[in-house]
């Protein structure tokens, strides 16, 4: 656990960075701050490991106040994560995995190891340890970053905007690994970013900050989104807030309607005969959804449905969460319906099997339901 | 070219005292100017003092600067270690300036990392700040010794010994040009080969400043 009491990070020329802080990291949580620049959002991180010190008050770290070790010895003990990685660019990529282990006096032989088995962790193929940081992506210096980090297997590990600097499809990438590997590792992390997407997406909790280093709000992201304290705090979450709410409330009492489906390499007009409403989905042999085919559609085609015809799908819902451990939610459920051609979002099973289709007016009534019920907060 | 063949034995033995003149100078310049370099890379008001007085020093002509040497150091005038005195001023002067350049040239995210990672500061600077500023810094040190090598033989005008002593001797009348000719070839070689060795030894302290971005690495 880790404690703000009252932290307040004042510079020589009078710039408050930080002002009166207060506020408790739980353990084995992702733990985001998050605000415009000028926030103090990493400053406060930077406090942690005393790479800052504060100007008054006191932060503790499982109880102890960070001021009683030398800062190395502290430091050794926190896993921390920069924007753009901080490689060394004179040590290969395993020996920068090896460093905070041989600072501790670990011998070669055994830091390297055990920096190959964290490469193989944060999802880098083993021949990578050889090169040098120059040699790699972002992306690829970035988990390498974060192999770093976890090297000393410390229960804490501080990421200051870890994935700004790489490209939007990198970045999403990124940030499902880092959840996976949260998932396995349950260490204490403390994220500063000022993506209030990515915090939402992250967080456990999350602290937004306003300029001059005051918080304006300490919440999970779905209270975040649902109930923002004030008119600040509503705009920095920003405008579809109330769209991406849905992706905090299950599915689960959205009914699923049955859904007008044929097989790939149907003849077209037995394909007519099956069509809801002017549409169809088309499935390969498993099951799984290929695209879609109208009405208008099926009037230009002469024998069977073949690939080309197909008119692309839109997102899908991800009905049975239990399996695939990803929830599908009222936004997924939504997003489907609307992205979808004909109209209804297809759900689809663990294995990707069509089971049914969703409408936009049947997710709405859910919600409804939901808030009725006191089950969202509203 | 017999006066070549007669006299081998002194010109290879000549040529390494040449050598140790110019060299031993390099090696205490350099030991001298990383305390320096770092100094003017750590406080402003250092690098405003060093950096224009080593830039001055070198300004300096080698042969004043030779006769000077006993003034300040009290030394006779015709002592060795005059000239090697003076090539280690020269030496500080090109390196303080290029230690300073180099360290401030090292990534402030790789050295906050450093600091991160728990390294104190001493060790972060032999352990991280050092190795990357050595690529400039190895530049710096062939400049010197290259340049050393060429002002020993000026230091033969005050009895120093080395190349320069075919020169000045093969110069008296008759001119002996084989002999004058074989000082300047060797002096010429000798740069040569120690500009080489050293960006030899830098490359292989340095296997990462050769890299590129593998093909197909970048996304």
């Amino acid at each position: 656990m880790i404690e703000f009491q009252a932290v307040t990070k004042r510079y020589d020329d009078g710039t408050v960075a930080v002002d009166h802080l207060d506020l408790t990291i739980e353990d084995g949580k992702i733990t985001v701050f998050v605000g415009p620049s000028g926030c103090g959002k990493t400053t406060s991180l930077r406090m942690i490991n005393r790479m800052i010190d504060a100007t008054s008050g006191a932060i503790l770290l499982d109880g102890k106040d960070i001021r009683a070790q030398h800062p190395a010895d502290l430091r050794r003990g926190i896993g921390y994560v920069i924007q753009n990685a901080g490689l060394f660019p004179h040590r290969t990529v395993l020996d920068n995995v090896a460093t905070v282990p041989m600072l501790l006096g670990a011998r070669k032989a055994a830091a390297r190891g055990r920096a190959a088995e964290l490469l193989a962790t944060v999802g880098l193929p083993a021949e990578l340890g050889k090169r040098y940081p120059a040699q790699l992506s972002g992306g690829q210096q970035q988990r390498v970053g974060v192999a770093r980090a976890l090297a000393a297997d410390p229960p804490v590990l501080l990421m200051d905007e870890p994935f700004s600097a790489v490209d939007p499809v990198v970045r999403d990438d990124l940030q499902d690994e880092l959840l996976r590997l949260q998932s396995e590792l349950g260490k204490t992390i403390v994220f500063v970013t000022h993506d209030i997407d990515e915090a939402i997406k992250l967080g456990d909790q999350v602290a937004v900050l306003r300029v001059g280093g005051r918080l304006a709000q300490y919440d999970t992201p779905a209270a975040l989104l649902a109930k923002p304290v004030d008119d600040f705090v509503a705009s920095f979450v920003g405008r579809d807030r109330g769209y991406r709410a849905l992706g905090f409330l299950p599915a689960r009492q959205v009914p699923i309607g049955p859904v007008a489906s044929v097989p790939l390499g149907t003849p077209a007009d037995v394909a007519r005969g099956r069509l809801d409403a002017g549409w169809a989905v088309v499935v390969d042999t498993e099951n799984k959804p290929l695209g879609w085919v109208s009405e208008a559609v099926l009037s230009e085609v002469d024998g069977e449905i073949r690939p080309e015809h197909l008119i692309s799908g839109g997102s899908l819902y991800v009905a049975d969460a239990e399996a695939s451990g990803t929830a599908g939610t009222l936004r997924n459920a939504l997003d489907a319906a609307l992205s979808s051609p004909a109209a209804v979002g297809i759900a689809v099973d663990a294995t990707g099997a069509v089971v049914g289709g969703v409408t936009a007016e049947t997710v709405l009534k859910a919600l409804a339901d939901a808030r009725r019920s006191g089950e969202v907060p509203t | 070219m017999n006066w070549v063949g007669d006299h081998i034995g002194d010109l290879l033995s000549v040529s390494l005292d040449h050598l140790r003149l110019a060299l031993a100078p390099v090696l205490v310049g350099l030991l001298l100017s990383l305390p320096l370099g770092w100094a003017a890379n750590r406080w402003r008001l250092a690098r405003a003092i060093l950096v224009p007085v080593s830039g001055l020093l070198y300004t300096i002509p080698s042969l004043a600067l030779f006769v000077m040497m006993p003034l300040i150091l009290g030394t006779q005038i015709l002592d060795p270690l005059n000239v090697q005195a003076a090539l280690t001023v020269y030496t500080v002067a090109l390196l303080v300036r290029s230690i300073a350049d180099a360290l401030a040239a090292v990534p402030a995210p790789v050295i906050a990392a450093a600091t991160a990672m728990g390294y104190r500061a001493a060790g972060r600077f032999f352990a991280v700040e050092l190795p990357l500023a050595a690529p400039v810094l190895v530049a710096g040190v062939r400049v010197a010794a290259v340049s050393n090598i060429s002002l020993v033989a000026v230091g033969q005008i005050i009895g120093v010994g080395g190349l320069g002593y075919f020169l000045l001797h093969g110069a008296q009348s008759p001119p002996n040009y084989p002999e004058i000719i074989s000082g300047v070839v060797l002096i010429v070689v000798l740069a040569l080969l120690i500009d080489g060795l050293l960006a030899f030894a830098g490359s292989r302290l340095t296997p990462w400043a050769r890299v590129g971005p593998k093909a197909g690495a970048r996304r």
